[in-house]
């Protein structure tokens, strides 16, 4: 402690995060745009223009793969990078590495952007990508780890805050998960065979996939709620000590509700039983995690009637709680008799991910951009306004157009006549879709037109502003 | 179904390997004085300050070294 006050004072690395966080806001207007092609293209099938490139088939992976690993995903490094260094009190561990993470992963999205549309896949859903991207993507990410778990390593602040727990499962699991699933053979540089086949493959793929959608697009979100609530709020979150019970009870049973995607397949019928009831078991942590975050506001229920960064964190957390209501409802084997293979799905993941995941993200950004750029508050605090309430009407139509949509879907499909025939065929229920389709197309429109409200503000933001430099504040001798 | 002989023992192995970094955590003191911890994030902050701040203030030595 015998520092004088002219020695180097540490200051935080924060070039990684600025990228980061200004790459989200880029790719979430590409993959939202995708997104709004792609629900025109299912409304009037001849927008792909004959063009194999702009198919369905092909553009549809590139919107899942831009939305949630190029926006989720920059979202995620941004935010984690900012948490574990402002909770530990400590510059990143090796933040050279830290800048090879973000051109990595920039890297990984231009590859996907020019080879999905090209047809080249693996054919697993939200793991499309051929194997020599994945072997980047493992690469990238073990230097993400080190870079995470290294500033976790050297925090100065003994206590490790619940976000980067949230945080530390959501890289490792995503490890794991990425290395079992895309096992493949490779015939040549395009071109590869899962390892597994048959139902052992779908098994992997949608432990994969569900974990995926547990680990990268619950966990790590939950990290940046469990920080930016509070800082936005200027409250402690309601209940730490139930933070904590929400983090170990969370990845203790998400592992094993992925076969709910598999009921009345050739997956063994025991299987899908035990996912069907770990899927239930998992509405408990869950919605704990939900009403804390919520409760977070009790007593200053004023701050959300004046802020819209606090709008966007605290509905983003009300639409958790609907979809993960749904999601266990839906994974009963009755219920998704009904709604599996229908639009209902559709509805119930853009629940999660217009609604949680992306306004989540939004507000995360809203409170880190300005910061980042040495500005008290974005541009304009108006426009994250109107942002919040255009994106909120958006999801609405889309989701509520889906349920609909997608109820009607199965119930035509399992209308049988007295003598047996089906009362409906799938093209009369693709006909009565139209309707849902366009209404969907317009609730996309939406949320797509509150991102690139966001995308001006933030270019607003960055040019009135300059990369801040913020130094590391000692920490308190009770505290070290 | 031979890939559950693979899937159940590894996500079994992961809970074991989840309950150890658990009882880790337990045992280094992570989950004394829980209610604290949470308040602390509220104080960690100082002003950022942007370059052109921060060569004016290393200039006149109030600054530390970037």
């Amino acid at each position: 402690m015998a520092l004088s006050s002219r020695s180097a004072a540490p200051v935080y690395t924060d070039d990684a995060v600025r990228w980061f966080a200004l790459a989200t806001v880029l790719w979430g207007v590409v993959g939202m745009l995708v997104g709004v092609i792609i629900a025109a293209q299912l409304a009037w099938p001849e927008l792909n223009l004959g063009i194999p490139w702009l198919s369905y088939g092909r553009l549809r992976p590139l919107h899942t793969n831009a939305v949630i690993f190029a926006f989720g995903g920059c979202a995620l490094f941004a935010t984690s990078l900012h948490v574990v260094q402002r909770t530990g009190q400590t510059p990143l561990f090796l933040p050279a590495l830290a800048k090879f993470v973000f051109f990595g992963w920039q890297l990984v999205i231009l590859l996907a952007a020019i080879s999905l549309p090209l047809g080249m896949t693996q054919g697993k859903e939200y793991a499309e990508l051929e194997w020599p991207i994945d072997l980047l993507i493992a690469v990238v990410w073990v230097a993400y780890a080190v870079v995470f778990f290294g500033t976790v390593g050297i925090r100065k602040v003994r206590h490790i805050y619940v976000a980067n727990w949230f945080f530390g499962a959501f890289i490792i699991a995503v490890a794991l998960l990425h290395i079992v699933n895309s096992a493949a053979i490779p015939v040549s540089l395009t071109k590869s065979y899962s390892a597994y086949s048959g139902v052992q493959d779908a098994m992997v793929q949608w432990w994969y996939g569900h974990n995926a959608v547990g680990f990268f697009l619950t966990a790590g979100f939950l990290g940046m709620m469990y920080y930016y609530i509070p800082k936005q709020a200027e409250r402690p979150v309601y209940s730490y000590r139930l933070s904590i019970v929400h983090f170990w009870a969370l990845i203790f049973t998400y592992m094993w509700a992925g076969p709910h995607h598999l009921h009345y397949t050739a997956l063994p019928d025991w299987a899908q039983s035990i996912g069907m009831i770990f899927s239930l078991v998992l509405l408990a942590p869950s919605w704990g995690g939900m009403i804390n975050g919520i409760m977070t506001l009790s007593g200053a229920w004023h701050k959300l009637r004046d802020d819209p960064i606090l709008k966007f964190l605290i509905v983003s957390l009300s639409f958790y709680g609907m979809s993960t209501f749904e999601g266990p409802m839906m994974s009963i084997k009755t219920v998704n008799a009904l709604s599996h293979y229908t639009d209902w799905t559709v509805g119930h993941v853009h629940s999660g991910a217009l609604g949680w995941v992306g306004l989540i993200s939004m507000g995360s950004m809203y409170y880190l951009i300005p910061k980042l750029f040495g500005r008290k508050d974005m541009y304009s605090v108006r426009a994250i306004e109107l942002h919040f309430w255009i994106a909120t009407i958006g999801i609405v139509l889309y989701i509520a157009a889906m349920w609909i949509a997608g109820v009607m879907q199965g119930l035509m499909w399992r209308a049988i006549n007295p003598d047996g025939t089906l009362v409906y065929t799938f093209v009369e229920s693709v006909k009565a879709t139209y309707p849902f389709y366009v209404i969907r197309l317009l609730g996309g429109l939406l949320y797509l037109s509150g991102m690139l409200i966001m995308a001006w503000n933030t270019v607003m933001t960055v040019r009135a502003g300059k990369a801040a430099i913020m130094p590391v504040p000692p920490v308190a001798a009770a505290h070290a | 179904m031979e890939i559950l002989y693979l899937l159940i023992p590894l996500s079994t192995a992961l809970v074991l390997v989840i309950l150890g970094i658990f009882a880790w955590a337990l045992h280094r003191g992570q989950f004394e004085d829980l209610e604290r911890e949470g308040e602390r994030i509220l104080q960690d902050d100082a002003a950022g300050v942007d370059t052109d701040q921060a060569r004016a203030l290393r200039r006149t030595e109030q600054f530390p070294v970037v």
